[in-house]
């Protein structure tokens, strides 16, 4: 009632909902109301990154494929040399028809993934429509570009982003870079860490087209890999039977593939692989430990 | 400076309240009926862009009558509300009660402190895990809340409507038994509402997350039951059951 009675918004304060005068009005916007209302956590100023292993989250991909587009990350976030959790989630609904997935400082990206998903609920619900992808791609933008100072103080937060465009009927991905840099993809991304062989991989296997299975064992494979290269990239554990959160987002949402078709996928995949490595397994042979048996030791 | 004619507190509050339902009673009715399944929320309603019912939170649904852009005011207030200490807390401590309290201390401050009191009726109604559990807090203009169960009514026309879903509702509606209870309660015996002159939405017991759906016109013409049979053919789903031949007797299909 503020704006047409010209009650002062000091007064206003004493109960707990939020009401602005039209010109201090934060519209859509969550987080400016956040910072509105004081919630906003202060920031980081001190190099945190050099005095502490902060735990770090790692490998993400993002593929286009036929109904839409994938998202996979592992399980392991590090800290320093140590894995400090196994079964880290790293990639997550943005809202029905889109999906971020993190690598960097896991605090950070938690917070920003939490900020990001409740900013687009909150669009939605206040302006009753959705923001197209576009736009949730740009507001993504924005937070990474406001983490910069974080980033710069060794939190760097490098997000991918990825969703089912509702006006377009295509998938499309995008991916950042700590300033805020908002790139979109036609095909393919990755982010963290294992990137490099991740990437790769994805990049040799990737064909127009792809159905639901080739891009579910696609994206496994490159996770395999870059596990197998990346010593902070996580492979299956198939003792705890963790594996990596694999997403589609098709026209029907944002929806995650379930573990137990995960780990069918992993051991054939494992199953193949063993096909090609096994036969040709040979351990090099070591000039530290000296066999003084048949051979006599000589260097032959 | 002149003085301000003393006037009794008594004829201020009358005065402010008369103005207030009078405001009211301009604009159209809106019901909420506990189904099997949930809460409907159906308002009549001939703009399909300018909602009256709208969503707040995973489990809570919002509803107002009266002038617009008041609800729709505190509409957005509450969902600053819910977010922001779902933001601080945790999602699961949003709930109804609290967001009712705020909008209670809000009308009752607006209403004996302001110039104009606002001209609203709201609703917050909350899905629990069964029937039992649900919510339904009726606000009115002065900052009253009520706790309702079953069923509750907004508008100026609510006693009338209250007194036909006394006889009509009963526990355990489908959705189209509840939408055809709520769409015959709002119209009242010489009426007859068709799928565009209604708003319709749903709390979901079943969702994970967000309960709230909307139900759009083509939906609730599906839902809505068959037209009194001296005025076959009005709503819209006609053109579907009839020949072109007796469909033209009628009135023409999605009228």
């Amino acid at each position: 009632m503020a704006p047409s009675t010209g009650m002062p918004a000091d007064r206003l304060s004493a109960v707990t909902l939020p009401f602005y005068l039209p010109q201090d009005d934060p519209g859509p916007d969550f987080a400016a109301l956040v910072r509105r209302t004081g919630l906003e956590p202060p920031a980081i100023t001190a190099d945190v990154g050099d005095r502490f292993d902060l735990t770090h989250a790692t490998t993400c991909v993002a593929v286009r494929y036929a109904d839409g587009v994938l998202m996979a990350g592992d399980r392991r976030a590090t800290s320093g040399n140590f894995i400090s959790h196994r079964a880290i989630e790293k990639v997550f609904p943005a809202d029905r028809h889109s999906g971020v997935c993190i690598a960097g400082a896991a605090g950070p990206a938690m917070e920003m993934v939490k900020l990001f998903q409740l900013q687009l609920e909150h669009y939605e619900k206040v302006e009753g429509a959705a923001l197209s992808l576009e736009g949730k791609a740009n507001q993504l933008s924005q937070m990474v570009r406001s983490n910069l100072p974080a980033a710069m103080q060794g939190m760097a937060v490098v997000p991918l982003f990825a969703g089912y465009d509702l006006r377009r009927g295509a998938g499309r991905l995008f991916q950042y870079d700590v300033t805020g840099g908002r790139y979109e993809e036609s095909n393919h991304a990755s982010t963290g860490s294992g990137s490099l062989h991740a990437g790769t991989v994805v990049k040799l296997g990737f064909r127009e087209g792809l159905d639901r299975g080739a891009v579910i064992d696609l994206a496994l494979n490159s996770l395999f890999q870059a596990a197998d290269e990346d010593s902070a990239t996580g492979g299956p554990d198939l003792i705890r039977r963790i594996f990596p959160v694999v997403a589609t987002i098709t026209e029907a949402g944002f929806q995650r593939v379930g573990d137990d078709e995960i780990a069918e996928r992993f051991i054939r995949i494992v199953e193949q692989l063993e096909l090609i490595e096994a036969p040709s397994l040979r351990v090099p042979e070591t000039t530290t430990e000296v066999d003084h048996g048949e051979r006599g030791g000589d260097v032959r | 400076m002149s003085m301000p004619f003393y006037v009794a507190p008594e004829q201020v509050m009358k005065d402010r309240a008369d103005y207030a339902r009078k405001g009211i009673a301009r604009g159209r009715s809106l019901a909420a009926v506990v189904y099997d399944e949930g809460i409907l929320v159906c308002a009549e309603n001939p703009s399909s862009t300018l909602r009256k019912i709208s969503e707040i939170y995973d489990r809570i649904a919002f509803a107002g009558v009266g002038k617009y852009n008041e609800f729709d005011q505190l509409r957005i207030a509450g969902v600053r509300h819910a977010d922001l200490k779902g933001f601080s807390y945790s999602r699961e401590d949003v709930d109804a009660r609290s967001l009712a309290n705020a909008y209670a201390q809000i009308l009752g401050q607006i209403f004996t402190h302001e110039m104009k009191p606002m001209e609203v009726e709201i609703l917050v109604a909350e899905i629990g895990a069964t029937p039992e559990d649900d919510e339904l807090y009726h606000i009115l203009y002065d900052g009253t809340v009520m706790d309702e169960s079953d069923y509750s009514v907004l508008g100026g026309d609510a006693d009338a409507i209250d007194d036909r879903l006394d006889e009509s509702w009963e526990p355990g509606l489908s959705l189209v038994d509840a939408l055809g209870v709520a769409a015959a309660a709002l119209a009242g015996p010489d009426r007859h509402l068709t799928a565009t002159d209604l708003e319709a939405a749903v709390l979901e017991r079943a969702s994970t997350r967000r309960a709230f759906r909307r139900i759009e016109r083509d939906e609730i013409a599906d839902l809505l039951p068959e037209p009194p049979p001296d005025d076959e053919d009005a709503d819209g789903e006609a053109g579907t059951a009839t020949t072109d031949g007796e469909a033209a007797d009628g009135e023409p299909a999605g009228s």
